[in-house]
């Protein structure tokens, strides 16, 4: 390797106390000079105060049309080992649960022929192998496959679906959120791999409404678990919670956003009123022993969240108030597949099906997919009498 | 020949042996000190120990990781969706010497419950192509000013950071209690020649949300009407030719009181408070120095149990504005496409 580079921006981020991004790129770097350059390359950044990544050209791998994303420097000549840089998307664990075994066999792929620098994870989910060159690519499929892995989505495809700790490690999950996220991501291997949409679409999986995964947000399908029955409260768990200093008025009933939880207590009681109560998960997540969630367990079906670009950050909209989830999720498949014809058939390049329900109304929406229209899925009715009747609907 | 279309590992190799006995039987769980998860189900307890993590990570990170995992937890390991570490214990003796090693090894336990968690981050200019800041750097730099809120779980309830380097928002940034956004705020300078050679120009036009780029047939290229731009760089993303990077006038805003739990309150957009301040690497002081503002504010007024967004929810957004001393413009006034909704259609208000 050439002579020490000067770094003293960076060099300033491997002071503190939380752990240093630099110091992990500077401990790559020693092994790879794709890593070294990189290095070399953000202090210019740093400097410059612009990003030096041009747009991606299109890469790939035999059989695949994403996975891969394209990167190139805008600075070759100065930093050649970064003239191709590509992100490589390989698929996570459901959860993201693995075996130190599983995770060396990852490293030892990407020590041997990419920069040896990860994401782990990405935001959609994936693990990311951040940085090699085009001839590399091929051979770096090869030896993740062999190893049991494979490459998530990119572009106008199904992206990686993914999913809380769900059963795993969760006593809130309502349905099995990780069974459902490898379930789908095995059964949609084509839409994840070969981009043929108007534009990219993601399921999510959260197990109950507190949604860790931030489903509601981002995903455009948001599976969020909850129950239909009524909560179940233990009132010895109560009194415990009292005893120990809970202040259930003001913490828990106060709190509760439909005001549906009575304390008494005096005899240390607490009450449901069971129709008022819309699941949001607050008291059991402040007094988890003493309430439990109802029996009769599925999920809500969400359609639409999106980020910002283009026409606003949407959040997700109920489609389905309540549905089992049980494999083979044969009932939210086919479903979900009315959904993607109607939104291939019907959507601009670059439309999110949130976007398309939005241009074209959810009358339309609903009509199209047979999804019956319910109170649920909006907080009031329309306040204008625009109504698209249809034609069956009036008298010739 | 190697397979195709292998789909992902199989979780239900990765799981240890307490989980799989647990699996889906979890009656409830509590935390004996920051950092540590105690799951309780039938078959006894799982001690998950959570570490911060870079994110940004090299292979022999991982390997460090690796050896901690097999020496205290046969291996087993996940990674959360805010990117933290959590080894998967299920011997309660290997707690405590599993948190020694890993903050030996700088690694800081903590991060559950009422806490700070990590920072969801972006790619920034270490491999985007449209950032208009770094995201790695200035989620090291707010993570080392907020470090002790990593470590307490003491505050008023969780609050969380997200960082997108550019308007994309990657990552869910626009749901967060604090959003970092990366921003531009000058319109593409437009390379005609870049644009002729590698662009679908309907497409580039269509792109545009505002209508502000307009085909220019004589120049087999585009225009833009630089009034009706509001910097979003979706441009840039169908063409090369639109350059939207700026280092004079690039940075950060700040939007606040997201969340994604339906607990108490509907998930939440944030809303922006601070509409601009300046790319200062290499810490960017000026954003570190808003976001314990604001992050001290809440915990010294909110009441227990309440969200950033729902305790300036509970006070109104005036009295925030009043409280934290940053100066109410014309920039926090919506003027684009969904502004209606956050007109006040009443007069009850406060000063």
């Amino acid at each position: 390797m050439a002579e020490k580079r000067e770094t003293p921006q960076l060099d300033e981020l491997e002071k503190g106390p939380w752990p240093s991004f630099v110091t992990q790129m500077k401990r790559a770097g020693e092994k790879s000079p794709m890593a070294e350059e990189l290095v070399g390359l953000l202090e210019r950044s740093y400097e410059d105060k612009v990003g030096h990544w041009k747009h991606g050209g299109i890469v790939g791998v035999k059989g695949y049309g994403g996975g891969v994303i394209g990167r190139y420097t805008d600075l070759p000549e100065e930093y050649p080992h970064l003239s191709e840089f590509h992100t490589v998307r390989v698929a996570q664990p459901s959860g993201w649960f693995y075996t130190s075994d599983m995770l060396r066999e990852i490293c030892d792929v990407w020590e041997e022929r990419g920069s040896g620098l990860t994401n782990m994870h990405g935001s959609t989910g994936d693990i990311i192998l951040l940085g090699t060159t085009t001839e590399q690519l091929q051979p770096i499929f090869d030896d993740i496959s062999d190893r049991g892995f494979d490459l998530g989505g990119s572009g106008s495809d199904l992206r990686s679906p993914s999913c809380c700790v769900g059963p795993g490690r969760c006593e809130h999950a309502c349905y099995d959120t990780l069974d459902m996220c490898f379930d789908l991501t095995n059964e949609y291997q084509d839409e994840i791999h070969r981009p043929m949409w108007p534009y990219k679409f993601k399921f999510k999986m959260s197990g109950c409404a507190n949604d860790c995964v931030a489903a509601q947000a981002r995903a455009d399908c948001s599976i969020i678990g909850t129950w239909r029955d009524s909560i179940i409260i233990d009132q010895d768990e109560v009194k415990q919670y009292a005893a120990d200093g809970l202040d259930i008025q003001a913490r828990v009933c106060d709190m509760c956003p439909t005001r549906c939880l009575t304390y008494d207590a005096e005899a240390g009681e607490l009450s449901v009123r069971a129709e008022d109560c819309t699941r949001c998960m607050h008291c059991i997540n402040v007094m988890g022993k003493a309430i439990k969630q109802g029996k009769e367990k599925g999920a809500t079906i969400m359609i639409g969240a999106k980020s910002t670009i283009v026409k606003s950050a949407f959040m997700s909209w109920v489609i389905v108030p309540f549905m089992k989830l049980e494999p083979p999720y044969t009932e939210f498949k086919e479903m979900m597949e009315r959904i993607w014809d109607w939104w291939d058939e019907n959507a601009k390049t670059r439309e999110r099906i949130g976007e398309l329900i939005y241009r074209k109304g959810m009358g339309e929406f609903l009509r199209a997919t047979g999804i019956p229209a319910v109170p649920q899925m909006v907080y009031r009715p329309r306040a204008n009498p625009y109504v698209f009747w249809q034609k069956d609907e009036i008298e010739n | 020949m190697p397979k195709i279309d292998n789909g992902p590992p199989d979780y239900r190799l990765n799981l240890p042996p307490i989980v799989k006995e647990n699996y889906g039987k979890w009656e409830y769980h509590e935390s004996p000190r920051p950092g540590v998860l105690k799951h309780v189900g039938p078959a006894g307890a799982l001690y998950s120990v959570r570490a911060g993590s870079p994110r940004l990570v090299s292979v022999d990170f991982i390997r460090d990781v690796c050896a901690l995992a097999d020496k205290y937890c046969d291996g087993y390991l996940r990674f959360t969706s805010r990117n933290n570490i959590e080894f998967l214990l299920s011997d309660e003796a290997n707690v405590e010497p599993l948190i020694e090693e890993c903050e030996a090894q700088g690694l800081p336990v903590g991060g559950t419950g009422a806490s700070i968690s990590n920072v969801v981050h972006t790619q920034g200019w270490v491999h985007c192509h449209t950032p208009a800041t770094d995201a790695s750097g200035i989620t090291k730099a707010v993570m080392d000013d907020l470090f002790e809120y990593f470590k307490r779980d003491d505050l008023p309830n969780k609050l969380r950071i997200a960082m997108a380097c550019c308007l994309n928002m990657c990552g869910a940034a626009h749901v967060s209690d604090i959003a970092l956004v990366g921003v531009h705020r000058t319109v593409p300078r437009i390379d005609h020649e870049a644009v002729r050679k590698s662009t679908e120009i309907p497409s580039l036009v269509a792109c545009c949300p505002t209508a502000a780029i307009r085909p220019d047939p004589k120049n087999k290229s585009v225009t833009v009407v630089e009034e009706r731009c509001m910097y979003c760089g979706n441009c840039y993303t169908m063409s090369p030719g639109m350059h939207i990077m700026d280092a004079k006038n690039d940075g950060v805003a700040i939007l606040i009181g997201g969340k994604v739990s339906n607990a108490r309150t509907a998930p939440a957009f944030s809303r922006m408070v601070i509409p601009f301040l300046p790319n200062n690497p290499p810490r960017w002081p000026e954003v570190t120095e808003a976001v314990r503002g604001i992050v001290d504010l809440w915990i010294a007024n909110a009441r227990k149990g309440e969200r950033l967004g729902e305790w300036i929810e509970r006070i109104g957004w005036e009295r925030f504005f009043d409280l934290s001393g940053i100066p109410f413009t014309d920039k926090h006034i919506d003027d684009y496409i969904f502004s209606r909704e956050t007109f006040r259609t009443g007069a009850a208000f406060k000063y």
